[in-house]
């Protein structure tokens, strides 16, 4: 099928939107490097950090093969407005809690995408999100060990992994915030839509939580937090950008 | 990273260290170390030598997760991704290092939660070094070039030394310190060949750290205590001073190479010696540095404090009795 202009317009939305949750989920995750609980788990989201790193570099490598800026000048040198991603990766690293829900609810949805795009007709797509698939097996691994660990640790952990659950599923639910291009997205097969990951997605989660002896909030009951999508974001994004372009800003011309 | 500082003998003789000790396994133990065997942990040991064993590699092992913090401060503004990626593993590499030598000190009978606690009350040390700001991104260059190689000096040395398990320990944590060298080589070789804006931030950054580097290898021979018997143990394996010049041989020529300028009028290598003459640094400062009053110390441990607070739920959690959930390996 011979793609149109639309539907490379929603290519590159999926792009810009995949590529920038793991660019800010991969600097908040790195965030724990020398603080997390266990000396292990500073080395385990670290390892994670550059995985997700390195994945944002090969989108944003996706996006200047279609004519986008290279990959640093679009990490670097956009403000809020322009980036796309859920505002549930930007938020503040928090406590040791809310920072392994997030990444269990993050990875579960970064782990069914991938799968679903290794079919993506578009062919460079369909390879990187195949060699992600590998990598990000280990992150799920990683927070479903966690997730039960404290799910069953003692009364604190528990009720602290609940208390982080209930708090972070609004948020996690605007990964699925739809596109405008959803439409284009599925009938040119590049990408099978938001509302089918979704769908997959609950299953998933629900499945681990409950093996944690825990509880996932009933979808009805809660208001899904969208605008990340549309550039909208939290109070916190902006600040870290700043903190991530301080240095490449003192002089963008330069290498480093 | 680490340097070579803070072996103390407590202020007894030497002859003392190991006066109940039994005469024929002390003369055993030593003939092995004079054959250059390595004493594993089940091998009977003079307890002086497990004593200074122990306090080496705890505060080695505090040196890493205590220099993730400076360096740590600069992930999250590296310039690129490039620059982002190498330091985010270079940092994690340090983390990962000091899991690996509070292992092998546990060898010695000391859990990692008591060096823990230990160290963010104040009474165990960790290198000076790590006591002073990295002020800008240039900072973290220079770190991660002059203050690894120094540490590969130290840990090269010691890596030949007698305790099997931290000898093991320091060949691994080496072969990844040389990777930090070369990132941190490539690092500054970017800013002193760069705009000027670059230039002038690494070589304020060299003339920050140039005391701090000349202080990491620990005071002068001259004033520092004797150690003969920590030598014949194979405990420590060269004296600061050889260690310094050793240095100062490899890298001083490369830090000239790229027209940075040493803060130092008196560098120079003496042609009759064949060693390196240098201002002697302020011992006065090291010491108050040592003893808490540097730059960042009281900071330094707060953060470490505020990490482990924050974090002992998880830990609680994870060693409760009521646990039911098994990990699987794979």
């Amino acid at each position: 099928m011979e793609f149109t202009e639309k539907h490379v317009e929603g290519l590159k939305d999926l792009l810009y939107k995949m590529a920038d949750d793991l660019l800010i989920i991969g600097h908040r995750n790195s965030e724990w490097t020398g603080l997390g609980p266990v000396l292990e788990e500073d080395i385990a989201f670290s390892s994670m950090a550059q995985d997700k790193l390195g994945q944002a570099n090969a989108l944003y490598g996706l996006l200047h093969e279609l004519g986008e800026s290279d990959p640093d000048t679009i990490a670097f040198m956009r403000n809020d407005k322009q980036f796309h991603c859920c505002q549930l990766v930007e938020m503040p690293i928090g406590g040791y809690d809310f920072s392994l829900t997030r990444h269990f609810f993050y990875d579960h949805a970064d782990a069914i995408r991938f799968e679903m795009l290794k079919d993506s007709v578009f062919e460079p797509l369909a390879m990187v999100a195949n060699k992600f698939r590998g990598e990000v097996k280990y992150h799920t691994m990683h927070a479903d060990t966690w997730m039960r660990h404290l799910g069953k640790g003692d009364e604190t952990s528990k009720a602290r992994m609940q208390n982080a659950i209930n708090e972070t599923f609004p948020m996690a639910l605007g990964i699925f915030e739809e596109s405008i291009y959803e439409q284009e997205l599925m009938e040119s097969g590049i990408f099978a839509g938001e509302k089918t990951l979704k769908e997959m997605w609950l299953t998933k989660v629900e499945q681990i939580i409950e093996s944690a002896g825990l509880t996932l909030p009933d979808i009805n009951s809660v208001t899904p937090v969208y605008g990340g999508r549309k550039g909208q974001h939290s109070q916190y994004l902006q600040p870290l950008l700043e903190e991530m372009t301080e240095v490449f800003r003192i002089d963008p011309g330069a290498e480093w | 990273m680490y340097g070579n500082a803070y072996i103390e003998n407590d202020g007894k003789q030497t002859n003392s260290m190991f006066a109940d000790e039994d005469p024929i396994k002390l003369a055993e133990f030593e003939a092995r170390i004079a054959a250059g065997e390595k004493i594993e942990p089940q091998d009977w040991m003079p307890k002086e030598y497990r004593k200074q064993l122990i306090r080496m590699i705890e505060q080695h092992a505090h040196s890493e997760i205590i220099g993730a913090l400076p360096e740590g401060t600069w992930i999250t503004r590296a310039p690129g991704f490039r620059r982002k990626l190498a330091l985010m593993a270079k940092v994690q590499d340090e983390v990962g290092h000091a899991q690996l030598l509070y292992s092998a000190c546990e060898t010695l009978g000391k859990s990692r939660e008591q060096m823990v606690n230990d160290l963010i009350d104040g009474k165990s040390k960790y290198s000076n070094v790590f006591n002073y700001p990295a002020v800008t991104w240039a900072d973290s260059a220079v770190i991660a070039w002059l203050i690894d190689a120094g540490a590969i000096v130290n840990q090269i040395a010691n890596s030949k030394g007698s305790y099997g398990p931290y000898c093991r320990a320091l060949e691994r944590i080496c072969a990844e310190e040389s990777f930090h060298l070369k990132y941190g080589h490539d690092n500054v070789v970017f800013l002193a060949t760069g705009t000027p804006i670059q230039r002038q931030m690494v070589q304020e950054a060299l003339t920050r750290w140039w005391p701090p580097i000349m202080h990491f290898f620990g005071p002068s021979d001259k004033i520092s205590v004797h150690t003969e018997t920590l030598m014949k143990w194979k405990v420590k394996m060269a004296s600061n001073d050889d260690m310094r010049q050793q240095f100062l041989n490899m890298y001083v020529p490369k830090i000239w190479d790229l027209g940075l300028v040493i803060p130092d009028p008196n560098l120079k290598k003496n042609e009759a010696t064949g060693k390196w003459d240098y201002t002697e640094p302020d011992w006065e400062v090291f010491k108050q540095v040592i003893n808490g009053n540097g730059p960042c110390n009281a900071e330094r441990l707060a953060v470490r404090r505020m990490a482990e607070e924050k974090g002992r739920w998880v830990r609680r959690a994870i060693l409760s009795k009521e646990k039911k959930y098994v990990a699987p390996l794979a």
